[in-house]
């Protein structure tokens, strides 16, 4: 079955531990710069969101890839990209539409999310449930529960 | 590892910045942040210096565990001589500001002499410069750190700075980063002030190793399900905040209120935790938007709110109607309870003021509630505060000296001289509710014992956060001990301010500790950090750094006469709730406080003891 990070910006209160880990598990230190997954703090209306690669189904990113080194893991449907063949060139950070592709000054090669081989750090990480890993034909359905809750809610006050 | 290892000593008289290797042997004696600055200051400055010549140093220390996963890992602290109280000072903050510093490969900063001109310190992983700072002169902290990242067209950019409070010699200036995370107490930012010094702007992407980190991912990981599981913790703090805390000290009768002369406040309710959650009629939202988080930290005490749109404070100016930080329990009760105020809003909008400008809310506070009692006893007349009526809950006058403190005008210029000077000035010392020229925090000592004696004995001044006696006397935490007794207090609160010592000197917040004992903090320090880190050697680093205090403040003229409480917390009992008719006990803790400590019955510490700490 194919899983998928969902991001619930909702319990966000950016506290950067999934940063931390994901520079953990892909850089082997506490480094948010270096890290995949990004909080963004919208300060002034008091948000927290995260973000990260949704692993497109027909990547841009692969698609722009001049050198082929970015591939579709089997497993987990990640677009995952070869150190060895990346040459640093950048085109993907530019045909990626999200952001989510960024350059690496230190290794000269770039970074995206791989969902760490199907066990993501970040999920693991997060002390609100704000990043959880579950069944990428399902991702919407927490919303849906709590849409649903709410409208029969209704239905009950009336009945 | 886990320590950068590396040290920048920033000559503001010279102009200079210069890397220089962290000293491991005190490192292993003293760990960090707290401790290990604490050491450098001891060992570099005459303890009776002028806390503002340029004699003084001013230290921006973080702790091993600054930077790392570990849970809280974000907090840094200033260690300088204070501004305040003219003893040791160490204020911390959490935010994000300290953990961006370590990942540019910095354990500490050592800020030394005068800028001959208003300077800001710009970090780029390796490379600091001085940098001319004319353009955020007389600019507000907010302004200055948004004109920062603006300038270097770098969001990511941390900021830590002063506002107008730290320039125009508020004494209780503090220095605010992440536009609303502090070191608020003692006057650090009036230090920062006198020496020119703006800002700190750090920006770090080498990051941060730890000694092994499967062992340090297995032992953080383990003790952040502790504070997850934990019903303060992983419950009340996030939902609530330290604001969870004002109904609950109201009911213990040690809710100071009106400067002291009162232990429970009828407005208590409208300024608690529960208050903020309630909608408001105006715009359908609550004070509270949402918790926030420091760096790393699992808990997520820290408060989003807004303030009503329609309130006096703000319906004109729309720049205050942002989400920003909100109310903090002793924010909340300083602004309200020690003046009587019960306005939700206003205390929101002075809070917004203190972190805008840079001051401590809980010395401001008890300061105004100082002179509100000077006015109502006539020896303050408006002809002295321009025609302020200083009365018993008035919002709109405690709103009014929020601004004017923070920009060193008016009356705001009395205020900003700190309860002990104020009190002086006007021929009333008895009325200022500090210790060591501190103001206290939100704990009346009558109706809780052992603060009494952590404030009396706080190396900083009064200060609830040097030994969290109520997390025992109300909240049971480790054990519950009865509040309105003295008995057994004097080992209860140096076994508070040793832990405390080592907490604060690790990189961690010390709110942990409702969760973690020393035995979930110790195996995180020793799989990040080479050495052994026992909790019985944890626990001697804290005792160590308590005497090292107590010897600086012993040197710069500090004598155990000094460890005493205002008259009207040892003479005037508590007049309802469950403290009716207490006093602090004082002084039948304090000899056995000396005794415990082994220091002499006048409080100095025996040459055994400063011999069996390496002292």
């Amino acid at each position: 079955m194919e899983k998928a990070l969902v991001l619930d910006a909702g319990k966000c209160t950016g506290c950067e531990q999934c940063e931390v880990a994901c520079s953990m598990v892909n850089e082997g230190v506490s480094n948010p710069a270096k890290s995949r997954i990004k909080v963004f703090n919208f300060h002034d209306e008091g948000r927290f969101v995260p973000y990260t690669c949704t692993q497109c189904d027909d990547a841009w990113c692969m698609q722009a890839c001049p050198v082929d080194a970015i591939s579709v893991a089997p497993l987990t449907g990640a677009k995952v990209i070869s150190n060895a063949l990346c040459v640093g060139c950048k085109v993907c950070t530019i045909a990626c539409p999200f952001g989510t592709v960024n350059y690496n000054p230190s290794s000269g090669k770039v970074i995206k999310c791989d969902l760490c081989g199907g066990d993501p750090a970040c999920a693991k990480a997060c002390p609100t449930g704000a990043i959880t890993y579950t069944d990428a034909a399902a991702t919407g359905y927490a919303k849906m529960k709590a849409w649903a809750q709410a409208t029969d809610a209704g239905a009950q006050a009336s009945a | 590892m886990s320590w950068a290892k590396r040290i920048l000593r920033v000559n503001l008289t010279k102009g200079t910045c210069q890397e220089e290797p962290l000293n491991m042997d005190w490192a292993q004696k003293y760990l960090g942040q707290r401790g290990l600055a604490t050491k450098y200051l001891c060992e570099e400055i005459d303890p009776r210096v002028d806390p503002l010549s340029p004699d003084n140093k001013l230290i921006i220390a973080t702790g091993p565990l600054t930077g790392t996963a570990a849970s809280t890992g974000g907090r840094w602290s200033v260690i300088t001589k204070g501004a305040l109280t003219g003893a040791i000072a160490c204020s911390n903050s959490g935010g994000f500001f300290g953990a961006e510093l370590k990942f540019a490969g910095w354990d500490m900063i050592i800020f030394e002499g005068k800028s001959p001109k208003p300077v800001y310190l710009l970090v780029q992983d390796d490379v600091a410069q001085l940098v001319d700072a004319s353009g955020y002169w007389g600019r507000t902290v907010w302004e200055t750190e948004k004109g920062l990242k603006a300038e270097h067209q770098d969001p990511q950019l941390r900021v830590a700075s002063i506002g107008q409070a730290g320039e125009v010699g508020v004494k209780f200036a503090g220095i605010v980063n992440d536009l609303h995370r502090a070191a608020g107490r003692s006057g650090v930012g009036t230090v920062m002030g006198s020496k020119n010094l703006k800002a700190v702007a750090v920006r770090g992407t080498k990051g941060v190793q730890v000694r092994d980190p499967i062992a340090f991912m297995k032992a953080t990981s383990e003790a952040k399900a502790v504070l997850a599981e934990n019903a303060v913790t992983g419950e009340g703090l996030p939902a609530m905040g330290t604001q969870v805390l004002m109904n609950v000290i109201n009911e213990c009768g040690a809710l100071p209120t009106r400067n002291h002369k009162d232990v429970q406040f009828a407005g208590a309710s409208d300024i608690s935790a529960e208050a903020m959650h309630e909608t408001r009629r105006s715009d359908g939202k609550a004070n509270l938007t949402r918790n926030g988080a420091c760096f790393g930290c699992t808990i997520g005490c820290g408060r989003i709110s807004t303030i009503d749109p329609t309130h006096y404070t703000v319906k004109d100016r729309k720049q205050y109607q942002m989400a920003s930080g909100g109310l903090e329990y002793e924010a909340a009760w300083a602004l309200g309870a020690a003046n009587g105020v019960n306005d939700l809003d206003a205390l929101t909008f002075a809070n917004f003021i203190c972190n805008e400008q840079g001051f401590d809310p809980i010395s401001f506070g008890a300061t105004v509630g100082a002179a509100m009692e000077l006015y109502e006893m006539g020896v303050i007349t408006t002809k002295d505060t321009g025609g302020l009526e200083l009365t018993w809950g008035n919002a709109e006058t405690l709103t009014t000296l929020a601004e004017l403190t923070g920009r060193g005008e008016g009356f705001g210029a009395e205020i900003g001289l700190g309860s002990k000077l104020l009190t002086e000035k006007y021929g009333h010392p008895d009325l200022s509710m500090s210790v060591k020229g501190q103001e206290f925090p939100a704990y009346d000592a009558r109706g809780i014992q052992g603060m009494g004696l952590t404030y009396a004995t706080s190396n900083r001044g009064a200060c609830h956060l040097r030994g969290y006696t109520v997390a025992s006397e109300v909240l049971g935490i480790p054990e519950k001990t009865d509040p309105l007794s003295s008995d057994g207090k004097a080992g209860l609160v140096i076994a508070f301010q040793d832990a405390t010592g080592a907490v604060d000197s690790a990189g961690i917040c010390v709110f942990t500790t409702f969760a973690w004992s020393m035995d979930n903090i110790a195996p995180q320090i020793a799989a990040a950090c080479e050495g052994d880190w026992s909790v019985e050697k944890l626990l001697e680093v804290g005792e160590r750094i308590w005497n090292l205090e107590r010897k600086f403040n012993m040197d710069a003229g500090f004598t155990g006469k000094d460890d005493t409480l205002p008259k009207r917390l040892l003479k005037d009992a508590a007049k309802t709730g469950p403290a009716e008719g207490k006093v602090n006990e004082l002084g039948k803790m304090l000899p056995e406080y000396y005794a415990l400590r082994g220091w002499t019955p006048d409080g100095v510490p025996t040459n055994d003891t400063l011999g069996r700490l390496v002292l």
